[in-house]
């Protein structure tokens, strides 16, 4: 068994806060929609105004992060393996076929993930911050570019939201049909996922010869080892 | 461990960032600024002159006309300005939208109330600035006909006296009351601006005997206990011209009194609820309950008036709080106190239904309110956007010609019976002739009772910021207090059924999809649930 290294630092922090305030824009969003009394209208919107702001500046730095390493490559769509991928989830995985898709460092991601990851992130989330923030600035329908009617950005803010949460429940769903329920959530956490021997040959194809050693760790004492070195390193 | 810290980390970061943002706001928190107003501690309130020192007014006055005549002779031409105004004319030259300008006021102008002024006048002027209007040959031209001391009064003392054209009563000392003059109090105001349709608090809802001496919650203005404010505080007077006036008889968005003159249009320190003020009136929010001490009355029902007891006179009977519930002059009265405002959109303009426009609307609009969600204010006069307003709603039954389709002006009072007002003979078909005959207008003979409803927007008994409408009061799905005003899309209030439906099932479908999911799994290969505590490695 290897431990590979699939998730960086700012990837993780990105991840983790872009998933908490979504959570918190939901929780706060329901009840500014009239869904449930929690926290106090006031409360609920005040926050969810700061929330909002905080989910822009995170995905300007995100974008900026994504573009200048390339990781946004990791995200165009590709039909190979869709279908292959779409049949593991409906029968494969009751048969414990192996995964039509190996995990790489240099593509993470299953042609499934990238499909949704990828209509996310260039519809569902501008769209979501775009409506949101006309909901904020331009909701007192006047002159010049206020809106006629807030109720088309509240209706889009709306559907938007339902198409998020529906994301969510599925993401939180398939992070359990990794190697064990929690491997994939403890990659997301550690950056570090354990993988076969074989897998972890496949996950490293492409990357850099001489940089390869910071991404596996073989498991059994090769750990400590490995850490001691890094510290001394460091 | 360090792995856990840093997920604490990453986890707590933008919650800090939130508090942060959060407690930046609570602390910029200055209190209440106001402008253009100058605080009673920081004002001279010593009058500038001892009227009781002047000469001319050491007097026995014959009559009131000798003590104007004698103000008038140290306030040279003040005459003049009185006279221009509405308080003098009854009436000011309004535009009427699509209809040019008309003369509206009390003197010709028809409410759900006593209705109209005309053949009565003798009684109605008791509150109007002046002596002798007991008819349409009043004098407005003759200078000692205006009273100055029902305004001017500081003693308490002057009264105008019942059915006599606006005279003080025989008793009052008419050389104490004018060598105790000033600018007016709340109590000359109210004097006839509480007692409106015949008894306190019965038009308005909102300005009634008890803002004379009111504590913070009745009304944070004028409370004795807080800055005590006149009326003239906030209606600014300048020759004798009052900013400020009623949609009961005005109808143009001009010369308003307004909470924005002293605390501007962004009082908030705080950019959600001061951008409410782009469509919601202070008002709305501030006067979250009207008639907070005394009943207002909410309905009057004018077509059960008449009815006579044994001995053929006229009766009336108290609810259990003490108010009228009838009247044989007047009819049936619903009366409520602490009444929740109906609220509606308002542009600064008001239509007028006038004795001799036709009937197209039942109930019967006295007058409306004009303004929507969709006038941003560029194609109205206002050049505002209209905004949401609490009202007073003053619901009734009154006469009108059946066949002429139009309200009717019926002689109400008299001094004597025989004289065809209804207040003394009860027959409503000889007092319309006679209201009518005198206002010549047609009257076809045939009357019936029309409902109406007369709007009455909110602006007294402001309460303390704490207790003003909270968001929830409107951004609610059940019981909003906006549920009427639905031309718009209200956070909090309103949905799209079918989004929320599609949205409700998509979640739904997508929970017993993993559920549906998780249970093959375990029941068709648990091994894939636990991969590596079976023989593991079997697959890559």
């Amino acid at each position: 068994m290897k431990k590979i290294y699939l998730y960086k630092g700012f990837e993780r922090f990105w991840h983790w806060t872009q998933a908490f305030l979504i959570f918190f824009l939901m929780l706060t969003g329901f009840e500014i929609h009239g869904s449930y009394h929690l926290i106090g209208y006031e409360n609920a919107v005040r926050w969810h105004d700061d929330a909002g702001w905080a989910l822009l500046i995170l995905m300007v730095f995100a974008s900026f992060w994504h573009m200048t390493t390339g990781e946004w490559k990791q995200y165009i769509p590709t039909a190979k393996n869709l279908r292959a991928q779409m049949e593991y989830y409906l029968t494969g995985i009751f048969r414990n076929a192996p995964h039509p898709t190996g995990k790489r460092i240099l593509s993470k991601l299953n042609p499934i993930q990238r499909l949704v990851y990828f209509a996310l992130t260039i519809i569902v989330i501008p769209v979501m911050i775009i409506s949101g923030f006309m909901y904020l600035y331009f909701n007192y329908p006047l002159q010049g570019l206020a809106l006629d009617s807030l109720q088309p950005i509240a209706l889009i803010h709306t559907i938007g939201a339902y198409i998020l949460i529906t994301f969510v429940i599925i993401h939180l769903y398939l992070i359990t049909t990794g190697h064990t329920i929690w491997s994939n959530l403890v990659a997301m956490i550690t950056g570090w996922e354990t993988m076969e021997e074989e897998e972890a040959e496949i996950a490293v194809e492409g990357v850099i010869e001489s940089t390869t050693k910071h991404y596996v760790k073989t498991l059994n004492g090769d750990k400590k080892k490995k850490d001691k070195k890094k510290k001394t390193e460091e | 461990m360090r792995k856990l810290s840093v997920i604490a980390f990453v986890l707590f970061l933008p919650l800090l960032l939130l508090t942060l943002i959060q407690l930046n706001d609570t602390l910029n928190d200055p209190g209440v600024t106001v402008y253009n107003y100058v605080k009673k501690a920081d004002r001279n309130m010593t009058p500038s002159v001892d009227h009781t020192q002047f000469e001319i007014l050491k007097q026995d006055f014959e009559d009131a006309h000798k003590v104007t005549a004698a103000c008038l002779s140290c306030h040279t031409n003040r005459h003049e300005e009185i006279m221009a105004t509405s308080h003098w004319l009854w009436q000011r030259n309004e535009v009427l939208e699509g209809r040019g300008v008309i003369p509206l006021g009390k003197k010709n102008i028809l409410n759900n109330f006593c209705i109209g002024i005309a053949g009565s006048e003798a009684t109605c002027t008791r509150c109007h600035i002046g002596y002798g209007w007991v008819d349409q040959s009043f004098d407005f031209e003759e200078p000692t006909n205006i009273d100055c001391l029902v305004c001017h009064d500081k003693t308490g003392t002057y009264q105008k006296e019942k059915g006599n054209g606006g005279y003080p009563k025989a008793s009052v000392d008419l050389n104490y009351v004018s060598t105790h003059v000033g600018s007016p109090g709340r109590d000359n105001c109210g004097v006839c601006h509480f007692w409106g349709g015949g008894g306190n608090n019965v038009k308005h809802g909102d300005l009634e005997i008890s803002l004379l001496d009111c504590s913070l919650e009745v009304d944070v203005h004028m409370a004795t206990e807080g800055e005590n404010m006149s009326c003239v505080d906030c209606h600014v007077t300048e020759k004798h011209v009052m900013a400020g006036k009623l949609y009961a008889l005005s109808s143009e968005n001009k010369s308003r009194a307004s909470c924005e003159q002293c605390h501007t249009n962004k009082p908030h320190n705080d950019k959600i609820l001061d951008d409410h003020n782009i469509r919601v009136a202070c008002q709305t929010c501030h006067i979250p309950v009207y008639a907070k001490v005394n009943d207002t009355k909410m309905y009057w029902d004018w077509s059960s008036a008449g009815e006579l007891d044994e001995h053929g006179e006229p009766f009336h009977e108290p609810d259990v709080d003490g108010n009228h519930k009838y009247m044989s002059i007047k009819g049936t009265f619903i009366w409520a106190n602490h009444v929740i405002p109906e609220y509606y959109w308002f542009n600064g303009i008001a239509d007028h239904q006038l004795i001799t426009d036709q009937i197209d609307t039942i109930p019967v609009q006295m007058n409306t309110l004009l303004g929507s969600y969709r006038d941003k204010g560029l194609l109205q006069e206002s050049e505002q956007p209209s905004k949401i307003w609490p009202v007073k709603v003053h619901r009734g039954k009154q006469i009108y010609d059946m066949v002429n389709n139009t309200l009717v002006q019926p002689k109400l009072w008299d001094k004597e019976k025989g004289k065809n007002a209804f207040w003394l003979d009860f027959d409503w078909d000889a007092s319309v002739k006679e209201g009518m005959a005198y206002l010549e207008i047609p009257y076809s003979g045939e009357y019936g009772f029309v409902e109406t409803e007369m709007y009455w927007p909110l602006n007294h008994m402001v309460s303390p910021a704490s207790q003003s409408l909270k968001c929830i009061d409107c951004h609610t799905r059940n019981n909003s207090r906006l549920a009427n005003l639905d031309d718009f899309y209200l956070p909090g209030r309103d949905n799209n059924w079918q989004i929320e439906a599609s949205g409700i099932a998509l979640i739904v479908l997508s929970i017993i999809g993993v559920i549906i999911h998780t249970f093959f799994r375990i029941i068709f290969r648990r091994r894939c649930f636990l991969r590596n505590k079976f023989e593991g490695g079997n697959e890559s």
